[in-house]
């Protein structure tokens, strides 16, 4: 594995300018364009889905399919209006064989853009909007962590399974959040339960006060709500404070509580969530997993590191099928969708439109860890409606 | 307001030459960056209408270049002969809806009216459902009439961006020589002498305003059609104080100012992602650099010497 | 069952009032500075927001340092009026007199800066300052609904110096000299003053208040890069809401946007955004200094 600094790809870029795409050169070095967020909110996210990544590079001897592996980075500021120039500076000026990204939903719509357009395998390791594994699905397009879907409606299914009747949800106005509401009321309602309200605030508000004190009068069993960031330490602080967090128990996606329970601090403490990974998973591969990790970094895996980890295992199949020849489409995605990817989360299969399935842990927030507690909906599949997959 | 002597025209126009050849020379990346930089010099120039010519600073501006784009979006991409008017035609109905409204203040109250206005219209495309989300959107691009493969796509859309910005520079030349264009540059340097010398200095204002949001609608349609992307982003005040910096860099006093500045504030800002891996901070010391030292612009250069032109506008309290 | 439900609407509605009431105080100590930096110094600081985020990343330092939230306070206070003085001193006071293009691109030059600088010293992470432990219980208001004692504090704190401000500017000689100021700069060699000294000292105040503004937010509303983007915008509606220069107009047009906007993202969330720009353009079409402003 080989790290280019910007000044030498540009020197690199210059030189093959207008050559094009080499033809299948598989001595060249395999060239894998990460479009993260390295700076700006999401940045710790970003670096731990590139070490999880790295780290099965590593652990190939740097090789995937015969070839050596050299990463791109490239920091996406988490910047929608900038997205479609920085994928173009990956796919044009870098000409990358493969592209890895990325966490913002909005983001991850230029890098689908690309990898359907220019027919570049793309791996997604977080972003979950349902669109990149439904109506947006491509043989070229993988993902290996979630859709927005799939922890809501999980959380939902174990509500409905403890008795709960009607809950709500609570979220940002934006695609992320609708879609997890969706989820949720599907899980409700497939367990015989019914989500009655859907409250939003604005993206991206943390003044949570207007919509908590609606909460008390909606005459609910519980709330759900999807949050991240800032806004899930805020939401999870405000509601204790509220006094609202003993008559209706607060749980939701799992990443309410991910990565964030220190500065959420007692607030957090009991509070459920769903999500595909989770403290206290005990299985041989992650306990591997998190100590190579923690070699590498010095900082613990997290569900993200797991991401970037399985994005890189999803692309080791593929390779070693292809033998390093990442413009092999249709030979890719097959090998790809047969491989069962053995994950530290438990190993999944994708399904047909390219998304994991994959078993929805249910958590609880103690002393803070996110402990498995559960399984809240095994072997889940996101309903991937609408995915015509053409040409695979 | 200073259009460019014979020799800058020519200088420009081989620029523009230079450019138009880049097909054959530069890759597909150089081309496409060098296609964002057009369409935010087609962006700053409508500012330029407002700012250089008539001295109003308004900050709304971005808030007519995501109209522009969006309609693109509204109309469900039919052909690009009816998305470009269509959305010059939309932003220019915002401006003349906004411009009297925000024209009924001066000076600072002017610059926050327009703020507020330009945020509306960021909120409008940012809450309601009529934007498509907050993530922003991909659009299909309106058909151009011939089919474009692919592989030409960066260099059809340089020659189509380079078309579109020559045809507005050589038109806004001309009209800074037509009574109209006087009567603007004749409200920034004294807006009492004009209306005293009988001119309806509102209508005159107004008609900058509605022209240069016009253009801006213009300047967006031709990001939508590069880009296949819209986002709410494209209307946040941020860009318009990086449309003025685009002026401030290029020169407030040139008419090509804008073009100069945008290009240097693209390359600025590639040069800033590729050196350092912080462009903010670039961005910021080029922007603070620039604000302190260079007040003539890079136009400014060589007409340092010559007698009035403007180095700053803007009316004080 | 019904009068429940009354009972519970009328619970949320107080809530929401209060907060509307208490996120109106705070955006006045942000845009009574920047009222009084405009009207003294005719300056428009748009990196005003920056500073609010630069008050709550200190008290969060400061906070967890010491561990003591209340000492995070008079460290906003004195840093703000540091930091402003300096900045003031190399900065600002070279562009009174330039046009509002070079003040807009010099604070927004500020704004990347600042956000850059913080990256790089403390990082993108979003901390959490935890409310001080005295405050951290619920006051009773309706029935069994409570309300967080740390804000009702806060809304106490914001009104006292409401009260100081007014003491100050009303009733002592440094404020008559603020007062001739805002009227006209001339004024102040006239009554004696060096004008420089008024302009550093304004400007400090200015700082201090949206520093303090800021700490006072850290844990009501975590601590994050970009914290002040919106209390920006919203604070220069205030500003020329109330009319410029106007420390009463200020006051009166904060309480009306914090009320307007909190009320309208509980009631009508897709509105609110536009609900106060379009308050302001009403505003500005009904009297075009503001409400408070000299016409």
């Amino acid at each position: 594995m080989r790290h280019v600094s910007r000044r030498a790809m540009l020197a690199g870029a210059a030189l093959t300018a207008g050559l094009g795409r080499p033809a299948i050169a598989q001595a060249a070095p395999l060239k894998v364009g990460m479009m993260l967020p390295f700076s700006g909110t999401y940045a710790a996210l970003g670096e731990n889905i590139a070490a999880g990544f790295e780290l099965l590079i590593a652990e190939n001897g740097g090789k995937l399919g015969g070839r050596t592996v050299t990463l791109i980075r490239l920091d996406d500021e988490s910047d929608p209006s900038k997205a479609p120039a920085n994928v173009n500076r990956l796919t044009e000026r870098d000409s990358v064989d493969v592209l890895l990204g990325t966490v913002h939903s909005g983001v991850v719509m230029a890098l689908v853009q690309a990898a359907r357009e220019k027919e570049i395998p793309l791996f997604i390791p977080n972003a979950g909007n349902v669109a990149a594994t439904r109506d947006l699905c491509s043989p070229h397009v993988f993902r290996s962590s979630f859709s927005n879907w799939q922890p809501a409606y999980g959380m939902g299914r174990a509500l409905a399974a403890r008795g709960v009747k009607k809950a709500a949800w609570v979220t940002w106005d934006y695609a992320a959040g609708k879609e997890s509401g969706e989820g949720f009321r599907d899980g409700l309602r497939d367990g015989g339960a019914e989500m009655t309200h859907l409250l939003t605030v604005p993206f991206p508000e943390t003044n949570f006060q207007p919509v908590l004190a609606q909460i008390g009068g909606l005459g609910v069993e519980a709330v759900g709500s999807f949050f991240a960031g800032g806004g899930a330490i805020q939401f999870v602080k405000d509601y204790a404070a509220s006094g609202l967090r003993d008559k209706i128990p607060l749980c939701g996606s799992g990443f309410l509580t991910e990565g964030v329970l220190k500065p959420q601090g007692a607030a957090a403490e009991g509070i459920q969530t769903a999500l595909h990974y989770g403290d206290g998973l005990d299985n041989p591969k992650n306990t591997g997993f998190r100590m190579a990790f923690k070699a590498k970094t010095s900082r613990d895996a997290d569900v993200y590191a797991v991401q970037g980890y399985d994005a890189g295992q999803m692309l080791a199949a593929g390779l070693t099928a292809t033998k390093g020849d990442a413009a092999a489409a249709k030979a890719l995605a097959q090998a790809i969708r047969a491989a069962r990817i053995d994950s530290p989360r438990g190993a999944f299969t994708l399904s047909a439109s390219h998304n994991p399935i994959q078993t929805i842990w249910l958590r609880e927030a103690r002393e803070g860890q996110n402990k498995v507690i559960g399984i809240a909906a095994k072997d889940l599949a996101d309903p991937g409606t609408g995915c015509k997959m053409a040409g695979a | 307001m200073i259009v460019a002597s014979r020799p800058g025209q020519f200088m420009l126009g081989g620029a523009g030459l230079a450019i138009a050849s880049m097909p054959l020379w530069a890759s597909a990346w150089h081309m496409q960056l060098a296609s964002t930089a057009m369409v935010a010099a087609l962006f700053a120039l409508s500012l330029q209408v407002l700012v250089g010519a008539t001295g109003l600073v308004s900050l709304a501006q971005a808030g007519f270049f995501g109209l522009g784009a969006y309609t693109v979006h509204l109309l469900g991409s039919p052909p690009v002969w009816i998305t470009l008017p269509a959305a010059v035609l939309a932003a220019g109905v915002g401006a003349l809806l906004i411009g009297p409204l925000a024209l009924r203040t001066k000076g600072f109250f002017f610059l926050m009216t327009t703020l507020a206005f330009g945020q509306m219209l960021f909120f409008a495309f940012h809450d309601t459902p009529l934007g498509g989300g907050t993530d922003g959107l991909f659009i299909v691009r309106p058909p151009l009439g011939f089919p474009v493969p692919r592989a030409a796509r960066p260099a059809v859309f340089l020659l189509v961006n380079l078309g579109v910005l020559a045809i507005v520079y050589t038109g806004l030349c001309w009209l800074m020589g037509t009574m109209l264009g006087h009567a603007l540059q004749g409200i920034r340097s004294n807006e009492n002498r004009m209306a005293a010398l009988g001119h309806n200095v509102q209508r005159l204002k107004l008609i900058a305003f509605v022209l240069a949001g016009a253009l801006a609608g213009l300047a967006g349609h031709m990001s939508a059609l590069t880009d296949a992307f819209v986002s709410p982003e494209l209307l946040g005040w941020h860009r318009s104080a990086e449309a003025l910096l685009m002026i401030l860099l290029g020169g407030i006093g040139a008419l090509h100012g804008p073009i100069l500045g945008a290009f240097a504030l693209t390359a600025v800002q590639e040069g800033g992602t590729l050196l350092t891996g912080r462009p903010r901070l670039v961005e910021g010391v080029v922007f603070l650099a620039a604000v302190l030292f260079l007040r003539q612009g890079l136009a400014g250069w060589r007409l340092r010497a010559r007698k009035g032109v403007p180095t700053s506008i803007g009316d004080r309290r | 069952m019904l009068r429940l439900g009354i009972r519970t609407l009328l619970a949320s509605f107080i809530a929401q009032l209060l907060n509307g009431v208490q996120y109106g105080l705070l955006l006045f100590l942000i845009s009574s500075g920047l009222t009084l930096i405009f009207g003294v110094m005719g300056v428009i600081n748009l990196a005003h927001g920056s500073l609010f985020m630069i008050g709550a990343y200190l008290a969060f330092a400061v906070a967890s340092m010491t561990g003591s939230f209340w000492l995070a306070l008079p460290a906003a206070l004195l840093g703000g009026a540091l930091f402003g003085a300096v900045l003031e001193r190399v900065l600002f006071r070279r562009f009174r007199t330039r046009a509002h293009l070079d003040q807009v691109l010099l604070t927004f030059a500020l704004i990347l800066l600042f956000e850059e600088a913080r990256s790089a010293l403390v990082g993108n992470q979003f901390h959490s300052v935890p409310i001080p432990a005295v405050l951290d219980f619920s006051v009773p208001v309706v029935g069994d609904f409570g309300y967080s004692a740390y804000r009702l504090a806060v809304l106490g704190i914001c009104l006292l110096v409401a009260a100081g401000m007014v003491w100050l500017i009303e009733r002592t000689r440094i404020g008559s000299a603020i007062r001739a100021a805002a009227e006209n700069t001339e004024m102040l060699d006239l009554l004696g003053f060096d004008a420089g000294r008024v302009h550093t000292l304004v400007f400090a105040g200015g700082t201090a208040l949206a520093m303090l503004a800021g700490a006072l937010a850290a844990p009501l509303q975590s601590v994050y890069p970009g914290m002040g983007d919106g209390f920006l915008i919203l604070s220069f509606i205030v500003v020329v809401i109330g009319g410029l220069g106007s420390v009463a107009g200020a006051f009166w047009a904060a309480l009306l946007v914090g009320l307007i906007d909190t009320l309208g993202k509980a009631y009508l969330p897709q509105a609110a955004g536009i609900a106060v720009c379009g308050l302001m353009a009403a505003v500005l079409l009904w009297r075009p200094t503001g409400l408070f402003g000299r016409p």
